[in-house]
């Protein structure tokens, strides 16, 4: 295979949200290159669909400190309260200047950004969902891929697009570039940097049932790991309570934000028992759990695993009148058919389209599905990466977005709040990896640069065994839907962790069809495979270790949350074909952990 | 039930000419076109070559020809086919071929960034950083159009297009659209002045091809029809 060598200040991986706003900044201080292994608008950003949070108070009164207070509830008291304060407090100016970038955003009647309620979300004062999730019907992250490429095609950003970002080039304990495979030739590229930063999103596609797309294999943060770097908080995964049963289709938590509720097989209301204040509005992972309780119990619609989604307007308007939910202006809330169609026009689309159900006129069966990674490459504020439990930055290496663990999602991520991080922490990244980029020398390239990723595909194409991929990747699927899950036991985590490792020894054994140079996407699903292997091991050691409850990490056997013991961030290495796990404190600032109650 | 999907199959390391192969597989009617050809990949044939990713139709990635129709893999249940006879799968129209049903999107995306498809806007922000103002009315005169995912199920099947690389496309002409009707906006004429010149919308022959291969619904030749009629009144409304 030839090697092409490229030479940028910085080099961004990936082209969602933050891989386009760390471009939008890098690029007017540094020469800068996006690879993607997609076209840049095929990115999973452009699935999100709620809203961006932000304390606008363009409806009703509404603070950033009461954003950072429910971000840290929400993260159960594990999230660095340093971070997302300051993630909190830029929200605003963000918000506003993808407005000003054009982004279109619903309108109030005063032509301010229009917000919605959204889960987790609270007014501090009278504990009452407030309106902070900023909108643009149900294609927020739609909207914010695509405006975020257009101001990059506006300000000419270099783009290298359909090329697999295979590996992270480390000289002297410094970032120096990535190689990467061209798809189209199959050529590989190496690309001599200052300055990396990793922005690949998460890894969904480690579970079963998942609104994750498939080209979210979890690459940057499996490249990391194999740099030797840890990855942080990885037991924590985020099941959304409502995907689309059996399919795992996002159906945006704006649904129950407009007023939709959730409803088991005897017709009740059942987040009333759960979260009596929020009810439907309370934490993903509240809600989660709440439905798999309600399922186990033997509620699911017609016993089966799923509940009902339900937003015809009669429902809505009779559990709106029974909260005593009202308007900005102080009249009762009430919907028509028309309205819900206007604000939510994608899902009533996605539900047609699969299930030949429109929900303003039938419930949507639900179930919950592998939505966020909380964890990820260890970063501190400003988006660094972090190369151990001290604090130790690796020098011209950043990461932001959902592949990374800043962290301001904690143990659970409230609904808009990625958005907002990927913004935010995009530009950050952008911006102090061109500060130290044009403060840096390029470190010399070795000559074996592009051997360890070259090697990596030789072992895939040249592997003689018999198994399929596909057979191994559903096995992963279904032991970590199963045992890696909403709810965790011990012995379930250890048969899970045991699974993966044999499944990682039969990977070593796989057939692959196609041994061409073309557009060879058997080799780089089968690569893919590899990552989520890797990412699913370290899951689930991770989990294994972690003796308490405490966000979307829920275990029978360790039902509370442990502060005494575990209020820490887990940092993981694979090493020596082990796992090894070193623990590091939770920045706490002004608010002490307490008991979570929505 | 079963299913056969007749797959345009083209590798050019190994094929001068595309051909037809027969896949015959166990599939539920609620299978995606997408799901039955991630089941051939994976258990039948790995060479079989698309590109796909969320699945849902919102990223755009897998625009094809299904029985001579565009549309997106991810969003055609076979439900929604005549499943007792073949179902044709082969690669969009207009652009060349790569492998499979993989085609270089190249002059696609080269003809959507003619039409300065960002927002521009030089004046001063408001004064105390907030939004500029846009009333709801003024929001929605556009909302049709910001809904395009650039899959190309719209460019390539429109005949003009075809004869024609050099002609935007009706993609290009929607995400124009999107701004010159966008009242933040300020690079409306700059815009009108490209699509009124020999590569714009006067190319349109109105084929309808568009509108009815856009998996978002988007009233495309609506669109078009919009922008013809700004250029020719110099009016916006």
């Amino acid at each position: 295979m030839s090697v092409k060598t490229h030479q940028y200040e910085v080099v961004i991986v990936g082209a969602g949200g933050a891989g386009l706003m760390a471009a939008l900044y890098a690029s007017q201080k540094a020469s800068t290159a996006v690879i993607s292994k997609l076209y840049p608008t095929r990115s999973h950003t452009g699935a999100a669909q709620g809203g961006i949070s932000a304390a606008l108070g363009n409806i009703e009164e509404d603070r950033p400190e009461w954003h950072t207070y429910d971000t840290v509830k929400g993260s159960d008291y594990l999230g660095d309260q340093d971070a997302i304060e300051f993630m909190c407090f830029k929200a605003p100016e963000l918000v506003y200047e993808l407005e000003h970038m054009g982004l279109p955003f619903d309108r109030t009647p005063e032509g301010r950004i229009l917000q919605r309620p959204f889960g987790g979300h609270t007014n501090n004062e009278t504990g009452k969902p407030v309106r902070r999730a900023c909108h643009a019907a149900d294609r927020t992250g739609h909207m914010i891929l695509q405006t975020l490429y257009q101001q990059c095609i506006k300000n000419d950003v270099t783009f290298f697009d359909e090329f697999q970002v295979l590996d992270l080039i480390m000289v002297n304990g410094k970032a120096a570039g990535v190689v990467a495979i061209e798809l189209a030739t199959g050529d590989l590229h190496v690309f001599h940097a200052k300055a990396v930063i990793m922005a690949t999103g998460g890894w969904g596609r480690v579970w079963e049932i998942t609104s994750n797309a498939y080209a979210y294999t979890g690459d940057g943060a499996a490249i990391v790991l194999r740099k030797g770097l840890p990855l942080e908080d990885m037991e924590f995964f985020q099941f959304h309570p409502t995907g689309i049963y059996k399919l795992g289709i996002l159906i945006t938590e704006g649904v129950r934000g407009e007023g939709g509720v959730l409803i088991n097989d005897k017709g009740e209301r059942f987040m009333e028992k759960y979260a009596p204040h929020v009810k439907d509005l309370a934490s993903r992972d509240v809600v989660s759990r709440a439905m798999y309780i309600e399922m186990k119990e033997g509620r699911g619609i017609n016993g089966q695993r799923y509940l009902y989604l339900d937003v015809r307007p009669e429902t809505v308007n009779k559990y709106a009148k029974i909260d005593g939910r009202t308007n900005p202006d102080g009249t009762p809330y009430q919907v028509t058919a028309e309205e819900i169609l206007h604000k939510l026009p994608d899902i009533i689309d996605f539900c047609k389209t699969y299930l030949g159900v429109d929900p303003v006129k039938e419930p949507m069966p639900v179930q919950p599905t592998a939505h966020y990674a909380m964890g990820g490459i260890p970063t501190n504020v400003k988006t660094e990466v972090l190369a151990d439990e001290k604090g130790t930055v690796v020098p011209g290496l950043y990461a932001a977005g959902e592949n990374a663990c800043v962290s301001v999602h904690g143990a659970n991520r409230l609904g808009t709040n990625s958005l907002l991080d990927l913004v935010v922490f995009g530009k950050e990244a952008g911006v102090h990896a061109a500060e130290y980029a044009t403060g840096a020398a390029f470190e010399p390239l070795p000559g074996d640069a592009a051997d360890f990723a070259r090697s990596q595909l030789d072992a895939i194409l040249n592997s003689k065994g018999n198994e399929r991929v596909a057979d191994i990747a559903a096995e992963m699927k279904h032991e970590m839907m199963d045992k890696v899950g909403v709810f965790r036991t011990e012995e379930g985590m250890q048969e899970a962790l045991n699974k993966i490792r044999e499944l990682k020894e039969r990977f070593q054994h796989i057939h692959i069809d196609d041994r061409g140079k073309t557009f060879n996407t058997d080799l780089l699903t089968a690569w893919e495979i590899g990552n989520l292997l890797d990412i699913a091991e370290v899951t689930a050691a991770s989990a294994l270790a972690r003796k308490e409850s405490r966000g979307a990490h829920s275990r029978d056997d360790y039902p509370k949350r442990d502060d005494q013991n575990w209020l820490k961030h887990t940092l993981a290495w694979r090493r020596d074909g082990e796992i090894e796990l070193r623990y590091k404190p939770v920045v706490l600032t002004k608010y002490e952990p307490k008991e979570r109650v929505y | 039930m079963q299913v056969t999907l007749k797959i345009l199959r083209y590798n050019p390391e190994k094929d001068a000419q595309p051909h037809y192969e027969r896949y015959t597989l166990d599939a539920e009617p609620t299978d995606r076109i997408l799901d039955v050809l991630e089941k051939i990949k994976a258990h039948e044939d790995g060479t079989l070559t698309f590109r796909r990713s969320c699945a849902h139709g919102i990223c755009g990635s897998c625009a094809m020809r299904i029985n001579g129709r565009n549309r997106l893999a991810c969003k055609t249940l076979l439900q929604t086919l005549d499943t007792s006879k073949e179902i044709t799968v082969e690669p969009i129209l207009g652009l060349p071929r790569v492998k499979d049903l993989v085609v270089d999107m190249t002059t696609f995306f080269d003809n959507y960034k003619k039409v300065m498809p960002y927002f521009v806007n030089d004046e001063p922000l408001p004064e105390d950083g907030r939004e500029r103002l846009q009333s709801p009315e003024e929001r929605e005169r556009f909302d049709d159009t910001t809904k395009c995912i650039l899959c190309g199920a719209c460019t390539t099947a429109c005949p003009t297009f075809w004869a024609d690389n050099s002609y935007v496309g009706p993609s290009a002409i929607v995400n124009a659209h999107r701004f010159i009707f966008d009242s933040r906006d300020r690079a409306a004429a700059e815009r009108l002045k490209i699509l009124a010149g020999e590569s714009g919308v006067f190319r349109c022959r109105t084929a309808f091809n568009c509108t009815e291969a856009c998996p978002r619904e988007i009233d495309i030749t609506k669109a078009i029809a919009e922008v013809k009629r700004a250029i020719i009144t110099g009016r916006l409304d």
